[in-house]
């Protein structure tokens, strides 16, 4: 019964935004951004790459501090190395990615119109993994963070450039994700929104909470609190659990059509892989 | 879910038609200071109420600020079971709250609410 009211809940706050519900993509960016230039006026789009250090002066102070030397370093390095290390048949990651993986970052997620789905940096990684004969790699962690994380560092500079293509399913996994971001959820009942969007800068106990914009830019990411590098989903099940709702799995449907979404209200922000946070 | 809505619907609803007669059974315990003191626990709890999550609270820790500050509750919710309708479900005033409806999801049990309603009005 929960869970009915729960659907029936976000439900109504989508039916809630007629506008949006029929808002195309790029009208959506357009009012996405503008409502966070609005509500910090003098803060340059290309900052938001920074995440809540754009907005929060005291907590940017010792962030640079930390970035002097960056803790993912070791990391990032192995990211390298792995990358660059040929699997057992003698063929490597870059033959599996458009200019041999370099500098392509900023085009994930895509929609892929072969599959008819939303294709995740990560999950292409692992599918070059199997395609040759190796196993895939655990989602959230490890390896495949520190992969993708140096594979995002060769694209540092490079605006994000997600596209929605003219094509009913993109479209369709677009507003699922849109729809994901606004909905509440959880026994907390909290949307990303509720935090990332509507209350972005203020104060939850002693955390600022980020503004969305931006947030995809510096993924995979390096936490204090995790010790290190982790992706997006990784984060999107934090998130998720805060509020007390189940997460859902990394690479399932509904996140990788979130993060097409999120990402997609980035575009014109440059990469800027990996960062450290909290 | 529904059955405790309504449960709850007509418990206040009896309380407003006797605090009206002014026998309200809430007026008994409101000088509880135990009572009170037991509501600041549940208040401050982060596993329970985490009002200090968003609300600058008496003298609460690192208070957030996404809420209004709670004070003068008296003042601003001359009738209590207005303040414990706004604890119960956020939502019903304003359906985008970021505020957990703490009654609608069972995040605090009836008789927590009642405690945190009777601590937060002494503010
Ligand atoms: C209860 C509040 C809350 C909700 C709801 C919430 N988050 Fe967060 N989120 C936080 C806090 C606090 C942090 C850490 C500080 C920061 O960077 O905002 C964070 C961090 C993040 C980050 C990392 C930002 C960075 O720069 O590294 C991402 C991405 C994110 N959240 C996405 C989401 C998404 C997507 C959802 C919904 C599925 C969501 N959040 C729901 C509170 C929340
Ligand atoms: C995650 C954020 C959050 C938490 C946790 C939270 N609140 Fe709120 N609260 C709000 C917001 C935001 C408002 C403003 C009204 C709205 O948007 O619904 C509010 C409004 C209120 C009001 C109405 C104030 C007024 O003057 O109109 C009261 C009373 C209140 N909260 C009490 C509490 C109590 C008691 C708790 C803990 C048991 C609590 N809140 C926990 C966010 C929160």
């Amino acid at each position: 019964m929960r869970k009915i009211a729960l659907t029936a809940t976000a439900v109504a706050l989508f039916a809630g935004l007629p506008l949006a519900a029929q808002a195309t993509p790029a009208d959506d960016l357009k009012s996405f951004r503008e409502h966070f230039i609005k509500m910090f006026p003098g803060v340059p789009l290309e900052e938001y790459k920074n995440g809540v250090y754009a907005i929060n002066a005291d907590a940017r102070s010792s962030w640079e501090a930390i970035e002097e030397f960056p803790p993912y370093e070791d990391e990032l390095e192995r990211g390298g190395e792995l990358f660059n290390t040929p699997f057992a048949n003698g063929k490597t990651y870059a033959s599996c990615f458009p200019n041999g993986g370099k500098g392509i970052r900023q085009n994930y997620p895509y929609f892929d119109s072969a599959s008819g789905k939303v294709k995740t940096l990560e999950q292409e990684i692992n599918e070059c993994r199997t395609t040759n004969g190796e196993k895939p790699l655990g989602w959230n962690k490890g390896d495949i963070a520190a992969i993708s994380a140096y594979m995002a560092s060769t694209s540092n500079g490079k605006k994000l450039n997600v596209k929605v293509p003219n094509d009913p399913r993109a479209l369709e996994a677009y507003n699922r994700g849109k729809q994901f971001f606004y909905a509440k959820r959880g026994q907390l009942n909290l949307s990303c929104a509720n935090c990332h969007y509507d209350n972005a800068g203020r104060m939850v106990r002693a955390d600022t909470l980020s503004p969305a914009l931006g947030h995809l830019s510096h993924f995979p990411v390096y936490r204090l609190k995790w010790n290190g590098l982790g992706t997006a989903h990784r984060r999107y099940g934090g998130c998720n659990k805060q509020v007390r709702a189940k997460p859902f799995p990394a690479q399932s449907d509904e996140y990788r059509a979130l993060e097409y979404f999120h990402t997609y209200m980035s575009n014109g922000i440059s990469v800027n892989a990996p960062s450290s946070r909290k | 879910m529904r059955k405790t809505a309504r449960l709850v619907t007509t418990a206040s609803a009896l309380a407003t038609v006797l605090g009206a007669l002014s026998l309200s059974p809430q007026l008994a315990i409101a000088a509880d200071a135990q009572v009170v003191e037991e509501g600041k626990k549940i208040a401050f709890d982060r596993k329970k109420g985490n009002c200090l999550a968003c609300h600058l609270v008496d003298d609460g820790d690192l208070p957030g600020n996404i809420g209004p500050p709670l004070v003068a509750m008296k003042a601003r919710f001359p009738d209590k079971s207005v303040l414990r309708a706004q604890i119960w479900d956020s939502t019903k005033a304003n359906p985008n709250s970021m505020m957990p409806p703490f009654g609608r999801h069972e995040i605090l049990t009836e008789g927590e609410i009642d405690k945190v309603v009777e601590y937060i009005y002494t503010l």
